[in-house]
């Protein structure tokens, strides 16, 4: 199952540049939260934060009830929280097969090497590539590794920072389909920051629109969609 | 209307995989074109080809009414024609102003674009920088004009690779993904000045792209991809309608 994220006042960002503002928003056990804003907003920032990697100068991040913030990164790992960055993730000079057991280094050897398994089951087109070296594949290919990678974890949160970027537009449905699954199958709860907003906002449950770092609506996703206002001025729905 | 790139039999394999098989296709001036394609079809190896990024096994390209085949990137660039990456390329250290800068310094096709483009699209302003706020301006950058590009949002960085294209002056732009990760509205609004550029002072482009939702209203021409080939190329509304272009690339 999965569990409840609470970010409470938190203001952060990088040295002495501030990026969010006294945010405060939470993301519900086994649901789909939609992560949305202009470029720049803080979205990944967002993430970042509750994963530990950025400076935060007020407020704290909560993970089922327990604080997190100030834990380092691979501890957050640890309790089950997954993050798929949005720059590229792999590592250039490996293999798609030693990325993927990089990845699952957490677990133990023979929970891993079937996580791995499983990863090229669900990503056919990386099964053929598997002893190809990751700087070596196509953008969209690379995107699918990076995926594959934080699933290996088998996290109980998922945070994807901007998934189906670059795929096309088939398989960027099937990922999306793939996501919808985890929380249905596994009850995983999910963060997906997205720029595809109409699509992502009809699957979602819950979704947070970020203006400037703070957070200008928390709420309903289908609301969001709707929203006459919103929608128009900072996601280019409902224009023409 | 008159072409001005022409590709015959490119091929380039990679070890055993065959990225491009033989591909052969011409785009005509002036016109907005879109490039889709399934995930390694082989769009990002075209286009590192014809800019001389890579060298292919066979084919030959021309540019503006010269063979451009084997030439050096830098040669291709000044000669008019400027790429864009999938993964942004931006010298990390430069603000982004400076980056936007020195892709004006190494100003392509000097006798072609620069009278034009500044009469009709920036008015009377003279000066480099004035053009480059305007486009950072376009790109809702303007704020963020003096920090290092290292320290841009993921869309951000997408922004300054267009950015830089625009300012390049070229006769021709190959975009590798330009909407990719940048805000639907805001890449509406890119997207109708590269319409205006085009429009205005004949820039042709070649997009790569996979957010149809937002950039086919813009588009004049479709080419598809698959397997190393192109497979169909027309009219938007024909070449999507393509049963080959549905069923790889669409999906249901
Ligand atoms: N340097 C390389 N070494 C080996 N194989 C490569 C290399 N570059 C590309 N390939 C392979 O060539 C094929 C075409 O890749 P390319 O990057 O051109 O695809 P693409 O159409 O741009 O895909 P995407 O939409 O995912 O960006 C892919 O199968 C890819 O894995
Ligand atoms: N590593 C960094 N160092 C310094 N500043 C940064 C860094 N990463 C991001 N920023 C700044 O923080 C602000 C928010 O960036 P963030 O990456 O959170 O935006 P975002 O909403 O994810 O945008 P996008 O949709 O483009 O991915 C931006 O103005 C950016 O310039
Ligand atoms: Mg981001
Ligand atoms: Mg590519």
């Amino acid at each position: 199952m999965g569990k409840t994220i609470k970010v409470d006042k938190v203001s952060a960002g990088y040295r002495k540049l501030h990026v969010l503002f006294d945010a405060s928003c939470s993301m519900n056990d086994g649901e789909i939260t939609v992560l949305v804003g202009p470029n720049g907003s803080g979205k990944s920032t967002l993430l970042k934060t509750i994963m530990g990697i950025t400076d935060l100068y007020s407020g704290g991040v909560f993970y089922d009830g327990t604080k997190i913030n100030g834990l380092p990164t691979h501890e957050i790992t640890k309790l089950g929280i997954a993050y798929l960055p949005q720059v590229n993730s792999t590592f250039s000079n490996l293999t798609v097969r030693e990325n993927l057991v990089m990845a699952g280094y957490v677990l133990g050897k023979e929970e891993a090497d079937e996580r791995v398994r499983k990863a090229l089951e669900d990503f056919p087109v990386l099964k053929g590539y598997a002893s190809r070296k990751a700087a070596t594949l196509s953008g969209g290919e690379r995107q699918m590794l990076a995926m594959a990678m934080a699933l290996t974890r088998k996290p109980k949160v998922m945070l994807f920072d901007e998934p189906t970027a670059s795929l096309s537009p088939k398989v960027a449905l099937e990922v999306l389909g793939e996501i919808r699954a985890l929380k249905e199958e596994r009850g995983m709860t999910i963060v997906l920051a997205e720029q595809n907003a109409r699509r992502a906002l009809e699957m979602g449950d819950r979704a947070i629109l970020l203006v400037g770092g703070k957070v200008a609506y928390e709420g309903s996703s289908k609301e969001l969609l709707e929203h006459k206002e919103l929608g128009r001025v900072y996601l280019g729905i409902g224009q023409g | 209307m008159e072409e001005i790139l022409r590709v015959e039999d490119l091929t380039k394999s990679f070890g055993g995989i065959v990225a491009l098989d033989g591909v052969d296709f011409s785009v005509k001036k002036g016109l907005m074109n879109i490039l889709i394609g399934p995930n390694g079809s082989g769009k990002t190896t075209l286009v590192n080809c014809i800019t001389g990024f890579y060298q292919q096994d066979r084919g030959r390209v021309w540019f503006d009414e010269k063979e451009i085949t084997g030439l050096a990137p830098y040669k291709v660039y000044s000669l008019g024609l400027v790429r864009t990456f999938q993964l942004p390329q931006p010298f990390q250290k430069l603000t982004v102003l400076e980056n936007l800068l020195t892709a004006y310094g190494e100003n392509p096709g000097e006798s072609f674009i620069r009278a034009p483009f500044k009469r009709s699209w920036l008015g009377h302003e003279e000066k480099a920088t004035e053009m480059a706020f305007k486009v950072l301006e376009l790109l809702d950058l303007d704020r963020l004009w003096n920090s290092p590009a290292s320290q841009l949002s993921g869309g951000q960085m997408k922004l300054v690779e267009a950015g830089r294209a625009i300012m390049s002056g070229a006769k021709m732009i190959l975009m590798d993904e330009p909407a990719a990760g940048i805000n639907p509205k805001l890449a509406q609004e890119v997207f109708a000045h590269f319409r205006e550029m085009k429009e205005k002072v004949g820039v042709t482009f070649l997009i790569i792209e996979h957010r149809l939702d937002l950039v086919l209203k813009y588009v004049d021409y479709a080419f598809a991809m698959a397997r190393g080939e192109i497979v169909a190329e027309g009219n938007p509304e024909k070449v999507l309608g393509d049963p080959v272009v549905v069923e790889s690339y669409l999906g249901g």
